[in-house]
């Protein structure tokens, strides 16, 4: 686990950074298996690439308070076209980010909220489309325009879906970040609209 | 006159196939959709959802004409919704490629049944052909037009019964009544496709053989007014009165009342049997929709109904049983309820109900998709096309100038007859050709291989 303070029950903003920065890891894994991006064998070698990378870059976003949301897209491999976009919305309290006072939350609560977002993003496959064409996935970060750009990263547009359905999963917070989950998709073929 | 074996009935049970656990999966998807379809308002930036969504449409707007107000306009709505204070930002190293293609079976276990995606059809918005009708009687509770499985259209235009072939396309004339005893008021072809039932204004039912063009004989005394509508079960025609009355009549037999179903407090104005012939659904002016079982029938006592369902705020005429799914009922109300409610016929219970706006004359299920199609009224006189069960509208057919109130549908399920006051026939390519055209079969080889699919 990440630096976090002693007393299990107070959250400084590190802290926080860290938990939620973990919380993309785990998610963008979960999220990456249960649709299929990728067939079970390559996916080892998949968690080694990039994930690792993109957490760093979270954690110091989030530190700093510049994380508005993280998205991960995942495209028809063909056709570029987006068919479910995975939002993470970040909400950071500025009063932690300006004044660097901590909070007090239980680890286990925490945990527990984290742990039924995961739940949620399992069960999705039942009412989510199948993918049934090879995809690819992006992962898209909203921060505030005086953050300056990491040389491994690159200004993009919002790959959004046209007429999407949305699902709002549930949210988790650590009273110094709230992440709010929502899975938007492109309509199936069944459901003609 | 034995219609036993030609039965159309059994024709039916062979084509619906589909295993029960399929259709609730459907549904519960679709549920689910309608529940899930306004998320948690409170925790979602709606205003910024909405003008991400709208804004690569604005954009392309601006290319072509900017005023300066329009600019500003722009600018200050991008501050007050914080735009111009995000980046988006996509990781440069694009993450590998799936290397193979798994089947959709495999690791993600997928609730959905894996479809092959078709083509959508293009079904055609007018009439492929339209013919004239001249006297037809505008009278929502009767019923004017059948289609029988010979190929041959029937239709009674005030006292006279037409014989229209679809084949040919010729016109023949089976039979003009007098007009103390007309109008024409119900007509419907037995299952063998060469006889059929005529009802008449006196309460007078007869019945012709179309090849010979020859009567056959006639009923008396099953009702005491009009009979507006009929419908047959192999031997057995049944007769729906405006007396309120059903009455069961065996052809084949001198005293042909075999059963009488009493319910109804006014007239019977639809009356179909299911595809099994073990239940009859009855349609009334009294808003009221019987299910009658022929398990209940008692020879000493009147039938009691099996269900009786009162949900209908105004006439019942359209009913229309699922093809595809047993025991599942299609009714359709009038001009003061304009809704279609499925039921279960077993139960008794309302599935769901639909607000199509506009008064229901017919319903028909297409045999080769799970498609609805309803006829209406006032003001658009449309024929709707739904995707069963989303109820999603896949068409809507304009032409007719009056309500349609008679729709019939071409036994080889492609093509729908709908005729309305406006004195007008139309047929409507709606129902596209079936998937499969399975002739005979062929070798040996390819029954093994349906074995393996049907697993």
């Amino acid at each position: 686990m990440a630096s976090r303070t002693v007393a299990k029950d107070i959250i400084t903003l590190r802290g926080s950074a860290a938990i939620v920065s973990e919380f993309f890891g785990y998610a963008a894994n979960s999220i990456l298996y249960n649709r299929g991006v990728y067939p079970e064998e390559s996916f080892a070698k998949v968690k080694k690439y990039g994930l690792p990378m993109l957490l760093t870059q979270d954690e110091e976003w989030l530190e700093a308070g510049k994380l508005q949301r993280v998205v991960m897209v995942i495209m028809s491999k063909a056709t570029k076209e987006v068919l479910e976009r995975w939002n993470f919305s970040i909400e950071t309290d500025s009063d932690v980010v300006e004044k660097g006072v901590s909070r007090e939350k239980s680890d286990r609560e925490i945990m527990r909220e984290i742990q039924a977002i995961m739940r949620q993003i399992a069960s999705s496959i039942t009412y989510l489309p199948c993918l049934d064409e090879p995809c690819v996935f992006d992962v898209l970060a909203y921060t505030d325009t005086d953050v300056p750009v990491p040389f491994t990263w690159i200004e993009s547009d919002p790959k959004l879906i046209a007429n999407p359905q949305m699902v709002k999963l549930h949210s988790f917070d650590t009273k110094i970040h709230k992440v709010d989950t929502l899975v938007s998709y492109k309509n199936d073929e069944w459901d003609e609209q | 006159m034995d219609a036993g074996s030609l039965s159309s009935f059994s024709n039916l049970k062979g084509q619906s196939r589909c295993p029960l656990q399929e259709q609730l999966l459907q549904r519960k998807n679709s549920k689910e959709n309608m529940d899930r379809f306004i998320p948690n308002r409170s925790a979602m930036d709606f205003d910024y959802a909405h003008y991400m969504l709208t804004d690569g449409r604005k954009i392309k707007e601006n290319q072509t004409a900017c005023s300066p107000a329009r600019e500003a306009y722009r600018k200050q709505l991008a501050e007050t919704l914080n735009m111009n204070r995000t980046r988006i930002l996509a990781f440069k190293n694009k993450p590998p490629a799936p290397v193979e293609l798994f089947p959709s079976e495999h690791s993600t276990a997928s609730a959905h049944p894996t479809k092959s995606l078709k083509p959508r059809r293009h079904i055609p918005q007018s009439s492929e052909r339209t013919l004239d009708a001249p006297d037809l009687v505008d009278d929502f509770y009767l019923n004017l037009l059948d289609w029988g499985s010979s190929n041959v259209l029937a239709i009674a235009l005030g006292n006279t019964v037409y014989l229209w072939d679809a084949s040919d396309s010729s016109t023949s004339e089976l039979v003009t009544v007098d007009d103390e005893n007309g109008p024409v008021t119900s007509v419907n072809w037995a299952p063998d496709g060469r006889h059929i039932a005529i009802g008449l204004n006196n309460s007078e039912v007869q019945l012709w053989d179309s090849t010979a063009n020859r009567q056959l004989r006639t009923l008396r005394g099953c009702h005491r007014s009009r009979v507006g509508s009929m419908a047959w079960n192999n031997h057995i025609l049944t007769t729906g009165g405006m007396d309120g009355q059903i009455v069961n009549n065996d052809v084949r037999i001198r005293s042909h009342v075999v059963e009488t179903y009493r319910g109804h407090q006014q007239e019977v104005c639809g009356l179909k049997w299911s595809a099994s012939g073990q239940q009859l659904a009855s349609g009334g002016n009294d808003n009221v929709v019987h299910i009658w079982d022929r398990s209940m029938a008692s020879s000493s006592s009147p039938t009691q109904w099996l269900h009786r369902l009162e949900e209908h705020t105004s006439a019942v005429k359209a009913l229309a049983w699922c093809p595809f799914q047993s025991n599942l009922l299609a009714t359709g109300g009038g001009g003061g309820d304009r809704t279609i409610k499925f039921w279960n016929t077993h139960t008794g219970a309302c599935l769901n109900s639909v607000d199509t706006g506009s008064q229901v004359c017919s319903l028909l299920w297409s045999k080769n998709e799970r498609e609805l199609l309803s006829s209406h009224g006032f003001t658009q006189n449309q024929l709707t096309l739904w995707k069963y069960p989303s109820m999603v509208k896949m068409a809507e057919l304009m032409g007719h100038t009056s309500r349609v109130l008679y729709m019939a549908q071409s036994p080889d399920g492609c093509t729908v007859a709908s005729a309305a006051g406006d004195e007008t026939l139309r047929f409507w390519n709606v129902f596209g050709v079936p998937e499969v055209a399975k002739t005979a079969p062929k070798v040996n080889r390819e029954l093994f291989s349906q074995l393996n699919r049907i697993r």
